[in-house]
């Protein structure tokens, strides 16, 4: 078996608030292979921006850090990578794209320049030649007149077009890893398609790995071979994505999968009414508790649940749960 | 050729803008009692009715407001400020004399405030809890409450009795002969203590308004990105994060030029500077109307123009004003 591109084990993020110290990311462990595409998925809250900030190393400082656990990155212990080494791979290998196109810009100066910038930076290219390739990257990433707007500032694009600009910059030094997180959320449903045609065409070209964060079921059923799905910082199912869209074996992930919309007029029996998951995710100051977290919401809830916090249960078809009654659900 | 059209518009206002200065300085001088008459009378050493009549009619005192109003204002269109009873010269020449010394003062004082506020601002704000920011904000709160007459005392104090390093008054020493540069240095090392004192309450107005916007500016989308794209913290704070505090500190510069002058009023007369302020005071003690008239016209100007080239500053740093978009 190959060894994997990110293997990150037993990961444990904590964050420091008004309220003590809370475990963000609790026992985290996943891995990613070269050219795969998983997907993080989970409401709000629940760690899945917190564990790109920890793959990049810019956890908030003096706030946030990562309390145990590794992340090996081509066999590289990034928690233990100086910053200088950090810098180096940032933007290089592993790239970012994030969820604001609007602000995630610097509004002074031209999009060429902020892509031209991260190329002089990392591959060591010339002023010229590293314009010439920012107006390639966004005619590759579909802005139309590539040439004339690579010296456009961001305020003369749309949301869609910053998207793209962002894309291009993170994509500029085919990094191993891109890591998006919720790259569509801030946009227009038609323009969110195409930015995940780009990324899977994109992905197809380069070869680079993607690790998407996202709300969006369809979109992780699209793009992703598998996915993670979150919940209050500790990972509740991991797997491939159409064997947990078939049959989900965390009852978090059922509640998330029925919360998905079809487009069908009349309620028949395969689309009933449209279901949600009741309550909302518990605060930081009981993150870390020796119990299901999940349990407060869940129909499958007994004594157990409540006393223990549930092993990861691997299943033959290799999916992986965190529920005592995972063979039940 | 846009940028063009809207320099010419605000050159046109900033006209207009100058005639309403003159039209109300002058009807308030108009208003005040007293006038050339007296002075000169007083000059020669007291003089009847009949005597400050003649003087009145030589000058054209008699005549109604508005007339004399329409003559001053014709005068000024032709560069003639009219000429100053009590130090007998053009006031247009005595101003020009002196207005190098103001501008010179001036314009290193806000340099100087600009400079050290935004090091400190943005020193202040990568380490908001360390010493240097406490530093700031006392500094700051000291810096705008003393008053700047009492600030240049103070110094002129403490280097002409305790540390006699530096010269406390004047701009130049009559004394020294030599090359351009050693009166160059001379200057320089007169100009120091007036500089420092004007520029102490701006100074900590600009520091404390850099280290809340670039504060605001390290926790925003745009430098997360630069940091995700592996730059040094050097390229993430002076080019992306300091270039995009730097308009609201350029606005307040620029708001704050017109106080920075009539500070300059104070600061020259407590280290006899020999600039506008210095004559401004003396025109005002011998009710000299031309020179104070003159004086409050070229202040006007200097403002203008400062506002003027602020809006230039403006758009150098930040793309989104009234560029291209």
């Amino acid at each position: 078996m190959t060894t994997p591109l990110l293997k990150v084990e037993n990961l444990r993020i904590e964050l420091t608030t008004r309220d003590g110290v809370a475990p963000v990311i609790d026992d985290l462990s996943f891995e990613l292979g070269q050219n795969e595409n998983i997907s993080f998925v989970g409401e709000s809250g629940c760690g899945k921006s917190m564990t790109a900030l920890a793959i990049m190393g810019l956890l908030p400082e003096k706030i946030g850090r990562i309390a145990s656990g590794s992340i090996l990155f081509d066999g590289e212990d990034l928690t233990k990578a100086s910053p200088a080494r950090l810098r180096a791979i940032r933007g290089n290998e592993i790239s970012m794209i994030f969820q604001e196109p609007m602000t995630s810009l610097n509004p002074v100066y031209t999009v060429g320049e902020q892509i031209a910038e991260v190329i002089r930076e990392h591959q060591g290219l010339g002023r010229k030649a590293a314009w010439d390739m920012a107006a390639d990257l966004l005619d590759a990433v579909r802005i139309p007149n590539a040439r004339g707007r690579v010296s456009d500032y961001p305020f003369q694009m749309s949301g869609g077009q910053r998207q793209r600009v962002m894309i291009a910059m993170a994509l500029a030094c085919q990094p191993k890893i891109l890591i998006a997180d919720e790259p569509t959320t801030a946009l227009d449903v038609t323009v969110q398609a195409q930015i995940f045609d780009l990324l899977r065409d994109l992905r197809k070209d380069t070869g680079t790995s993607i690790i998407m964060i996202t709300h969006d079921m369809g979109a992780v059923a699209e793009m992703a071979e598998r996915m993670i799905v979150m919940y209050a910082g500790r990972g509740a199912e991991i797997g491939p994505v159409e064997q947990i869209i078939e049959h989900a074996r965390h009852p978090y992930t059922k509640g998330l999968t029925s919360c998905v919309p079809h487009i069908v007029s009349q309620l028949t029996e395969d689309r009933a009414r449209l279901t949600e998951v009741p309550g909302i995710v518990p605060g930081l100051k009981d993150f870390g508790k020796n119990m299901c977290l999940f349990a407060s919401r869940c129909n499958h809830r007994t004594e157990e649940c409540l006393s223990a916090r549930p092993p990861m249960k691997p299943f033959e078809n290799g999916q992986i749960a965190a529920c005592w009654h995972a063979e039940d659900v | 050729m846009t940028f063009i059209n809207t320099f010419a518009t605000r050159v046109f206002y900033a006209i207009i803008l100058l005639m309403a200065v003159l039209v109300l300085n002058f009807s308030l001088m108009h208003m005040a009692p007293g006038d050339v008459a007296d002075t000169i009378a007083q000059s020669m050493g007291g003089a009847d009715k009949e005597v400050l009549d003649a003087i009145r009619t030589d000058y054209g005192l008699d005549q109604p407001f508005l007339v004399q109003l329409g003559r001053y204002m014709g005068n000024v269109a032709q560069f003639d400020l009219g000429h100053s009873f009590f130090f007998n010269q053009p006031v247009t020449q005595l101003i020009l004399e002196r207005l190098p010394a103001t501008l010179l003062l001036v314009i290193s004082a806000q340099l100087l405030a600009l400079f050290v506020g935004v090091v400190l601002g943005v020193y202040s704000a990568r380490k908001p809890n360390g010493i240097v920011s406490h530093f700031v904000t006392f500094f700051a709160l000291f810096g705008y409450s003393a008053p700047v007459f009492w600030t240049g005392i103070l110094l002129l104090i403490s280097f002409s009795l305790m540390i006699p390093i530096l010269p406390v008054a004047g701009m130049r020493d009559v004394t020294i002969e030599g090359n351009f540069w050693v009166h160059f240095i001379d200057v320089a090392r007169h100009l120091v203590l007036p500089m420092i004192t004007l520029a102490s309450i701006f100074l900590a107005l600009y520091s404390r308004l850099s280290r809340a916007t670039m504060m605001e500016t390290l926790g925003s989308d745009y430098v997360r990105t630069a940091k995700a794209k592996g730059l040094s913290e050097r390229q993430v704070v002076y080019k992306h994060a300091l270039k995009n505090s730097l308009s609201p500190v350029i606005t307040l510069a620029g708001l704050q030029f017109s106080a920075v002058v009539s500070g300059a009023v104070l600061v020259e007369t407590v280290f006899s500077w020999p600039g506008l302020g210095t004559l401004a005071f003396q025109s005002i003690i011998a009710r000299d109307t031309p020179t104070i008239l003159g004086i409050l016209f070229f202040s006007a100007l200097v403002v203008i123009v400062g506002n003027l080239l602020t809006d230039l500053a403006l758009r150098l740093v930040d793309p989104r004003v009234g560029g291209k978009g």
